[in-house]
């Protein structure tokens, strides 16, 4: 599924100006806790958070996240935009709940990325 | 030096006559910007046949043909007076006067470009003016050379040409390092001061580390478990220490070791800090998304060995490493 099939799943408005919407996501993860994003991700996927700080594009840069949506209308920090564009992921902010935007992303067919770690 | 000269209108209006909005200037690709910093005398043609006034069209026609040319500038005592292009010489074909002079055929209004100005104006020009050769002037006003579409597609494609060998021979170099520095034993190394409770510049350094070791010629698993790592022990120093600490990255061409020192407060029970889910992080950390207690955890699932050493009141020391196959940072395969 292509981020921009994504972002007419989620009703969500693109942040980021001028990156490539055609790029292939191929799974979701829906995350608050940076640390479990970084542990149990797999790369290529689209990053469902309620946390808007530069952290969390740091965190998707790291585990290789293809983009990051915000849950509720949430707008990121100005930094977290600024980093966002230099490392070329695209944020999007979403009006859905993280629920409704999970299962509107895994009805429409993206798989869930999260992996099976032990604690 | 740029010479005082009058801003073109491509300064003064912006594109097109339009501003540049910041949405506009994000959407700027590497063409566009090399229409603007690449000058209209870095492409055009210098080398230029001429023509007088009164040279026979049918001898200018030769000149055209032999030189596989489409237009000449047409010349008296140094002036440029008029341009004779293929065009105006099949006009006069059609009344077959091949014999009539250049000057009952050229086009008199000359429109002209300067040679200091950047490619983007002539492209505007070409566009107003439907002209399909514009000569080229400098600053006294002199005729210095001609330009086509075809010079500002061939110069834009040098430049770009030129941009991706640079990028090959960096992205060679920097591959080949533990190939080309002959030594018993090679190590780079990257040092990163981080302060504490910097948050908003937290993971800058492992973001600069996982990019070195992808240009080093990491292969992407190893590079996205190096970063997952050094994340994590960055974020360590910016939220537990006192004064920051020093993240280093060592790289060997058979091995990458990250290592996080700081002089406090350290650690009291380091068995407990390895339980998952035990933490001492505030509040305030929390609602970043991290202090789940799993940083540590995280860093021991992504490297092979992780020592870990604390005396309350001096400080800590990580220390992640993982084994690369030789493959990744010489390109040759140890038997």
């Amino acid at each position: 599924m292509n981020l921009k099939e994504i972002i007419r799943l989620t009703e969500g408005i693109l942040l980021t100006p001028n990156m490539d919407i055609n790029v292939q996501i191929s799974g979701g993860y829906g995350a608050d806790l940076m640390s479990d994003v970084l542990a149990a991700s797999q790369p290529g996927a689209v990053l469902l958070t309620g946390l808007t700080n530069p952290q969390v594009v740091r965190t998707a840069q790291m585990a290789e996240f293809g983009a990051i949506i915000f849950v509720r209308g949430k707008q990121p920090q100005p930094e977290t935009l600024l980093i966002s564009i230099q490392e070329n992921i695209p944020l999007i902010t979403s009006p859905f709940g993280m629920f409704e935007l999970s299962g509107r992303l895994h009805q429409a067919g993206l798989p869930s990325f999260e992996s099976n770690v032990p604690n | 030096m740029c010479p005082t000269r009058t801003p073109t209108r491509q300064e003064t209006h912006g594109r097109q006559g339009r501003s540049i909005t910041d949405h506009d200037a994000n959407e700027i690709n590497r063409v566009e910007e090399l229409s603007y910093d690449l000058k209209i005398n870095e492409v055009m043609t210098a080398h230029m046949h001429i023509t007088s006034p009164e040279m026979p069209l049918s001898k200018v026609l030769e000149i055209l043909r032999i030189n596989r040319i489409s237009g000449v500038p047409v010349m008296t005592d140094n002036q440029l007076v008029g341009i004779l292009s293929l065009e105006d010489i099949v006009r006069a074909m059609e009344k077959n006067e091949l014999s009539a002079p250049v000057s009952q055929y050229m086009t008199k209004k000359i429109i002209t470009v300067a040679g200091h100005d950047s490619i983007v104006k002539a492209i505007q020009t070409f566009t107003d003016s439907k002209l399909g050769r514009l000569p080229v002037i400098d600053e006294n006003n002199k005729l210095v050379g001609m330009i086509t579409k075809g010079d500002i597609t061939r110069g834009i494609l040098t430049a770009l040409q030129k941009d991706y060998k640079e990028e090959e021979v960096r992205r060679y170099r920097a591959s080949h390092l533990f190939e080309d520095i002959i030594s018993d034993r090679t190590t780079l190394v990257l040092r990163y001061n981080i302060k504490a409770h910097d948050f908003t510049r937290g993971g800058n350094a492992s973001s600069h580390i996982k990019r070195a070791l992808l240009r080093l010629g990491a292969n992407p698993q190893i590079a996205r478990r190096c970063g997952i790592a050094v994340y994590e022990a960055e974020m360590n120093l910016i939220i537990h220490t006192t004064n920051g600490g020093i993240l280093k990255l060592e790289v060997e061409s058979h091995r990458i070791t990250m290592s996080t020192t700081d002089d406090g407060p350290g650690i009291a029970d380091i068995a407990q800090v390895l339980q998952p889910g035990y933490s001492t992080a505030t509040e305030q950390v929390r609602e970043m998304g991290f202090g789940a207690g799993m940083g540590l955890v995280n860093i021991k699932r992504c490297v092979e060995k992780m020592e870990i050493e604390s005396t309350i009141g001096k400080g800590t020391k990580l220390v992640m490493r993982i084994h690369v196959p030789t493959e990744n940072f010489n390109g040759r395969k140890d038997g």
